[in-house]
């Protein structure tokens, strides 16, 4: 117990200290989530009426931000896996890093819940015993996985973090279980987040049972693409060092599964679009217009631009193997991801509405400021917890160490 | 967080002037309301995460229509779930704010249905003259939110104006590929009855026009709804007469349930109704016509205020043509099942297996 406190001590001082750097940049986070804050205290009192969505398009940027980070935090198990089923060495060291890149990418999904809701008060609904838990609903399920990710997560990033800590070894019976049973998790997290959407025949532009493998490859992709942008940050601007060896396996999976996604997306353009017919009009609508409104277009033919030259670029191996260039097309494969799970997928399943009527999406200052404040919260978090499990990798904070030094 | 901590509404009747007090702060001039609606807050002393943003909700918005809102209806249960005696208390609650929201005495009905029933609706598309009578009766008598800005503007039924459409000799050599011989007419780009892409604003000088026909849609109440199905807080669901309705207390505004209406039937309320006093209709039911807050989702019940009580709904009511039709499909001699059984009735997207409970037929 007495360790648990010094540990919790210990953790919070080191992650509050830090250079100008750090604080200017929790700094203007900060800003962004102040900011946040206030248009969500808008949002409930005013209505939704602040943002862009209407009865036709009840869903936006929120929703598409939610699916886009719910793959964010599933990417994570790219990392787990070949640290732990394939005891990759240089993964292996930087497994932890990558919970806790799940941890804000979940912590930043709920918020996006919160968003979204019309009576994000009422939240407590959803609780037995005095609220309903449904099994029919998908959105239910969605809730119940990703808790259990998030929990997962917490408890197996900490626990090694502490075990670490106090230097004693980890409980291999206890801790190898939560490992694989949070690698299948990650799946499960994604799968039902595919299912929310796809489950929805009214809707022709998601109802494919394509969806649930799309959603994990991009996942793959883009999750991958944060991480390997983090861990160049880390590299350059801490004294820990992450191996080229897991780079380059995360830039394969990145690679691979950013191919796989192309193809599954020229797939469905093909089959939807060889016949035409009114079950199209969504995509026809996001490739090329409809009725003359064409909003999303250039936010779709965008993203095929970025992800496939982002896979070309991937694909050469001077791009891949230099590090100083490789943050390119991983920011533009996670840009052209972001893109297509977002405005490019949620939005279009709107328009047309079930009816036919063709209407356009404009998002709101109120919606663009409330999701970049998200992200703020989320890299905030993201900053702290980063900056926790590194100090303690690298040995800087360990149990008696700063004891010492207050004594 | 154990809701025994919750001000239930026993709370609630146990200070009686409390609730006084809190009618009588409907005035927005009077300024004492702020600080003796945060005492009682206070009193509440739930710390809950929920109750804290319920007090957020609360406190953030002044004004009379917020200041009538009792501290247990934040706190009541689903109301499937609701004891008789519950269900009664929740209602005179809600007439209780009605009431000095609107001015007026409102009753808050709660007749259950009835054994032996189940409605059923149906339309005939050969006569509807696309005057939109049924859209206006419904707006005024189910209480919507009305209003000048986008989104505050809230109707159940659509009329869509369908294109008879033309077919003619010169489009013959237009079609698809261009100018490489024809593989498509040109012709099948003619528009013609087409269910999803009617027009859905149309104003014109006098009604039926020439070249339209026109769809009423609404509501179905699908006897398998799929909104019912995706709701995580079964906050929807179908009565035993087989209408869909809504506990609008319980719900989230999660909107799942639009992604899952084929027939758009569901309408979201971006930001406070806009309903004034005067053309607010007084007498509703719990899942029918009362008004609705921000937030929550709202549809067509079939006017349960009327139909519980043998009456007819509104668009019914109101057709100058009598294109529309209402029944019990229980009973092999009302009109519906007449109807039924003698006409050509189809059901709209029948391939979606909803199994809606509003034909439509023609003569």
């Amino acid at each position: 117990m007495q360790q648990l406190t010094s540990f919790a001590a210990d953790y919070t001082r080191y992650v509050l200290k830090g250079g100008t750097k750090f604080y200017v940049w929790m700094g203007c986070l900060a800003v962004l989530i102040v900011g946040m804050m206030y248009v969500f205290y808008l949002q409930n009192t005013e209505g939704l009426i602040v943002t862009g969505m209407t009865s036709q398009i009840n869903d936006g940027l929120y929703l598409a931000n939610l699916v886009f980070l719910v793959g964010v935090a599933a990417g994570a198990v790219t990392i787990v896996f070949p640290a732990y089923v394939y005891h990759h060495e240089g993964m292996h060291k930087v497994t932890v890093l990558g919970e806790m890149l799940a941890i804000s990418a979940v912590l930043m999904v709920f918020l996006f819940v919160f968003a979204h809701m019309g009576r994000p008060d009422r939240l407590w609904h959803m609780i037995p015993p005095r609220g309903i838990y449904s099994f029919s609903s998908m959105l239910g399920w969605d809730v119940l996985v990703l808790n259990g990710y998030l929990l997962l997560n917490l408890v197996v990033g900490f626990y090694y973090l502490y075990a670490k800590y106090t230097g004693k070894p980890v409980n291999k019976k206890f801790f190898m279980p939560l490992v694989y049973i949070s690698i299948v998790w990650a799946l499960s997290i994604h799968t039902v987040t595919a299912f929310l959407l796809s489950n929805n025949p009214a809707r022709p532009m998601w109802f494919h049972s394509m969806m649930p493998i799309r959603f994990i490859a991009t996942a793959f992709a883009a999750g991958p693409c944060l991480i390997i942008l983090a861990f160049l940050i880390v590299r350059n601007n801490t004294k820990m060092w992450v191996e080229d060896s897991a780079i380059s396996l995360l830039t394969t999976i990145v690679t691979w599964c950013l191919g796989i996604a192309i193809f599954l997306t020229l797939s469905e353009v093909v089959v939807e679009l060889y016949a035409r017919t009114e079950h199209a009009n969504g995509l026809y609508y996001l490739m090329f217009g409809l009725h003359g409104l064409t909003n999303l277009v250039p936010w779709f033919w965008s993203s095929v631009v970025l992800m496939i030259s982002a896979f070309v670029l991937f694909l050469i191996p001077a791009f891949r193997n230099n590090t100083k260039l490789l943050p390119v097309p991983c920011a533009m494969a996670f840009v052209g991801i972001w893109i297509e799970k977002g405005m490019g997928l949620v939005v279009p399943g709107y328009i047309p509405t079930p009816i036919g009527e063709v209407t356009e999406y404009y998002p709101s200052f109120v919606e663009w400021l409330l999701t970049i404040g998200i992200w703020a919260f989320g890299f905030f978090v993201l900053t702290i917890l980063l900056k926790g499990a590194i100090g303690i990798l690298q040995g800087e904070i360990k149990y008696g160490g700063q004891a010492a030094a207050v004594k | 967080m154990s809701p025994k901590e919750n001000p239930s509404a026993d709370s609630v009747k146990d200070k009686p002037s409390q609730c006084q007090t809190q009618l009588a702060s409907a005035d927005p001039s009077a300024p004492g309301i702020t600080t003796s609606r945060r005492s009682f807050l206070k009193a509440g002393g739930a710390l809950s995460m929920s109750s804290l943003m319920g007090a957020a909700a609360l406190m953030g918005q002044s004004g009379d229509v917020e200041a009538a809102i009792e501290w247990a209806e934040h706190f009541q249960k689903n109301y499937r779930l609701m004891t008789p005696e519950e269900k009664a208390e929740a209602r005179a609650r809600l007439e209780r704010r009605y009431s000095a929201e609107y001015d007026k005495k409102v009753s808050v009905d709660g007749t259950e249905s009835q054994p032996g029933v189940l409605m059923g609706y149906a339309l005939n598309i050969r006569k509807c003259i696309g005057c939109r009578r049924c859209v206006k009766a419904c707006v005024e008598e189910n209480n919507q939110s009305r209003g000048s800005k986008p989104g505050q503007r809230i109707e159940w039924i659509q009329v869509l104006r369908m294109e008879r459409g033309e077919f003619s000799q010169d489009k013959m050599d237009h079609g698809y590929p261009e100018g490489l011989g024809i593989q498509v007419g040109g012709n099948a780009y003619t528009p013609a009855g087409q269910v999803l892409e009617g027009q859905y604003f149309y104003e014109p000088e006098a009604v039926p026009e020439k070249d339209a026909t026109y769809m009423p849609i609404a509501c179905m109440q699908c006897e398998k709804p799929p909104c019912v199905k995706v709701c995580p807080v079964r906050t929807t669901f179908r009565e035993g007469d087989g209408v869909v309705v809504i506990d609008y207390n319980w719900c989230i505004g999660c909107k799942m349930c639009m992604n899952a209406c084929p027939y758009w039937a569901r309408r979201f309320n971006l930001t406070t109704p806009v309903l004034p006093k005067e053309e607010m209709n007084p007498v509703t039911h719990y899942m029918g016509n009362r008004p609705r807050m921000r937030g929550v989702v709202e549809k067509c019940h079939w006017c349960l205020q009327r139909t519980r009580h043998s009456r007819y709904p509104a668009c019914v009511e109101v057709c100058p043509v009598g294109a529309r039709k209402f029944g019990n499909l229980l009973d092999p001699e009302s009109e519906v099942s007449l109807i039924l059984a003698r006409k050509n009735v189809f059901r709209l997207k029948a391939e979606y297996n909803t199994f809606p409970k509003f034909f439509y037929f023609y003569d």
